[in-house]
């Protein structure tokens, strides 16, 4: 087990390296000049060549690459041009926002996005799979941004029953922040639960047509037993990983659900950092949230190496 | 060998490509979905006919009008026909979405099948591939667009940069399990040469999810493109995409709700369509695949 653990994140250097040196290139590749952002348009030449000196910008690529990873490997991931805060700093200010609706977001998914695939798949062929799987193409074919509009329309606009925008913290206000939060996690939500429901019923009429669900059935187990336990159980770890890509795919919509209903978040940070060429916070910022995204499928995939002992044999 | 001529002459033999159409036809989804993608494709292909007003003629006097004789969809802020501006923008939405997906069955192709059937390059490509696959993608899309500026052949590009990792690794898949069949060992062993087993013995069974993909593709790249271009960072306006319409008429959602429902709704109808061919072509041509019916 711990093999596998070690092995996976042995894998994820390479990729954390590349995903770094493309966060590099891709800000350095940007055209403008973070100097003049900062100095303002009436900079001089002079000014500008300052601060460009300052910020090392006059050195050339490599150097500079190399400075980013000294100070990474001293845990120091720059300082953003626009707030003056270190990177990390602010980064872990937003993070709360982020994961908590993305929590919130994955709570939805699963107990909606499961129910619904399961039930569709015991009720195969009649009215109830019909909905659901109705319900799963809407889910998979409605833009967030578009249910997230109904709905400020609908219930902040005109029914005036939850505020359109804003934040408030969960360990300030837990009502306050459900108001403020609900409405985003349901349509952030949206794509991630007509996912899952479509591959729960699948897997699961899978799984009930197996021999060992027959076999259980056949020496008289009562169907709840069998769907709840037999069935349930097997269907379950394919379905686990499947919840790394949900948790990526909720963090890539969380960039459209922030700006829309002015959440300080993750997405809306990176959002406005890559527009104001805030390049030291793009390049943090993008690297702790795609390392998170890899940790998160690392320990999806020894969940699932724990649940499935054939993994386990089968890559020694 | 010498056949009796006889053995195979009553029976029809049909393309594989007309088989396949013709259970498609039978398959209700596929069908739905044909209709739904049809009725935007019909929009987008005779834009100038269905939509004469010129989508950016400003008219202030007639702002903010609801949808009637004149102006089937009614007119926005400036006074602009929607009718035409979603018309325009359907065309928009099919060219880019073309385009990205031609771009992902041209790249995705090349790298996923380099990958699968060239063992020392499996390691270095799917590297790169594994951590463009990484970043959140929506993110990344925003990150390319910055580079490369706000326009249509820009969001095009990142788009295409954000999913062609993600067709190569399908590709990939699927090369690897037919790098190793038997028929591909006897092929090498008459002695065909590397391109001849690629493009005669591999890539044509490697086709069935590559269209699948594809297909779902489509519909993430116009639902990508309409994200983009809402956040600011897709085709500069006046230009008429879904995806800005929408986030201007956002601030008058409350005077003129048609202005972000109707091209909302033609966005959904879009991306539900090529759902729904994606859905059926995967039931017909990929049968491992496929949901129970």
């Amino acid at each position: 087990m711990a093999g596998i653990a070690l092995r996976r994140l042995l894998g994820a250097v390479p990729v954390l390296l590349i995903v770094s040196l493309i966060t590099f290139g891709m800000m350095r590749a940007i055209p403008g000049d973070p100097s003049a952002i900062i100095g303002g348009i009436s900079a001089t030449q002079e000014q500008l060549a300052q601060i460009r000196h300052e910020l090392g910008l006059d050195q050339p690529a490599y150097i500079q690459l190399l400075t980013w990873y000294t100070g990474l490997a001293h845990g120091d991931f720059g300082r953003s041009l626009l707030m003056g805060q270190p990177v990390l700093q602010v980064t872990m200010q937003r993070l709360p926002v982020t994961l908590a609706l993305s929590a919130y977001a994955l709570v939805l998914t699963l107990v909606l996005g499961l129910l619904g695939g399961i039930f569709a798949a015991l009720r195969q062929n009649t009215w109830v799979d019909q909905a659901a799987m109705m319900f799963s193409m809407l889910g998979i074919s409605v833009p967030n941004f578009f249910l997230g509009l109904l709905m400020i329309f609908l219930f902040g606009v005109y029914l005036g029953w939850l505020p359109t925008g804003g934040y408030i913290p969960l360990w300030q206000d837990p009502v306050g922040w459900l108001r403020t939060s609900t409405m985003p996690a349901i349509s952030l939500a949206l794509l991630q639960v007509g996912l899952l429901a479509r591959i729960t019923r699948s897997t699961m009429l899978e799984v009930l047509r197996q021999d060992y669900i027959r076999t259980a059935r056949a020496k008289g187990l009562p169907r709840r037993l069998v769907v709840g336990k037999h069935a349930l159980a097997n269907a379950l770890i394919p379905i686990t990983t499947v919840v790394g890509i949900v948790i990526s795919l909720l963090i890539s919509g969380s960039v459209v659900t922030e700006t829309l209903f002015s959440l300080p978040g993750i997405g809306q940070l990176l959002t406005q950092a890559v527009l104001n060429r805030d390049y030291p916070m793009v390049q943090g910022g993008l690297l702790l949230v795609t390392a998170f995204l890899v940790f998160v499928n690392i320990v999806v995939d020894v969940c699932y190496a724990l649940l499935d002992p054939r993994v386990r044999y089968e890559s020694p | 060998m010498n056949l009796p001529e006889d053995d195979d002459a009553p029976v029809r033999r049909r393309h594989p490509f007309w088989l396949a159409w013709g259970r498609l036809l039978r398959h209700r989804l596929f069908v739905s979905g044909l209709v739904l993608f049809g009725i935007i494709l019909i929009a987008a292909v005779f834009a100038p006919y269905l939509a004469p007003t010129d989508p950016d003629k400003l008219a202030m006097r007639f702002k903010f009008l609801p949808p009637g004789a004149d102006h089937p969809f009614g007119t926005d802020n400036f006074g602009r026909s929607l009718w035409s501006r979603v018309i325009w923008g359907a065309r928009l939405s099919v060219l880019m979405g073309s385009a990205v997906v031609v771009l992902n069955a041209i790249f995705g192709t090349l790298i996923g099948a380099a990958a699968g059937y060239f063992r020392w390059l499996d390691n270095p490509l799917m590297r790169v591939n594994d951590a463009l696959m990484a970043f959140p993608a929506i993110l990344l899309a925003i990150g390319i667009t910055a580079v490369l500026g706000p326009s249509t052949i820009d969001a095009v590009l990142a788009l295409a940069i954000v999913y062609i990792p993600r067709t190569a690794r399908i590709v990939r898949s699927s090369v690897i399990v037919l790098r190793e069949m038997e028929y591909v060992q006897a092929a090498v062993a008459a002695g065909a040469g590397h391109w001849r087993i690629l493009r005669r013995h591999i890539m044509p069974n490697a086709m069935a999810p590559l269209i699948v993909q594809l297909s779902f593709l489509f519909a993430y790249t116009v639902l990508a493109e309409a994200t983009l271009s809402f956040l600011g960072v897709g085709a500069v306006p006046p230009t008429p995409t879904w995806g800005n319409i929408m986030a201007e008429g956002r601030q008058y959602m409350i005077e003129a709700p048609w202005i972000i429902t109707i091209p909302g709704v033609a966005l959904m109808i879009t991306v539900m369509g090529l759902n729904m061919l994606g859905d059926g072509l995967r039931d017909v041509l990929d049968p491992r695949l496929r949901i129970q019916q």
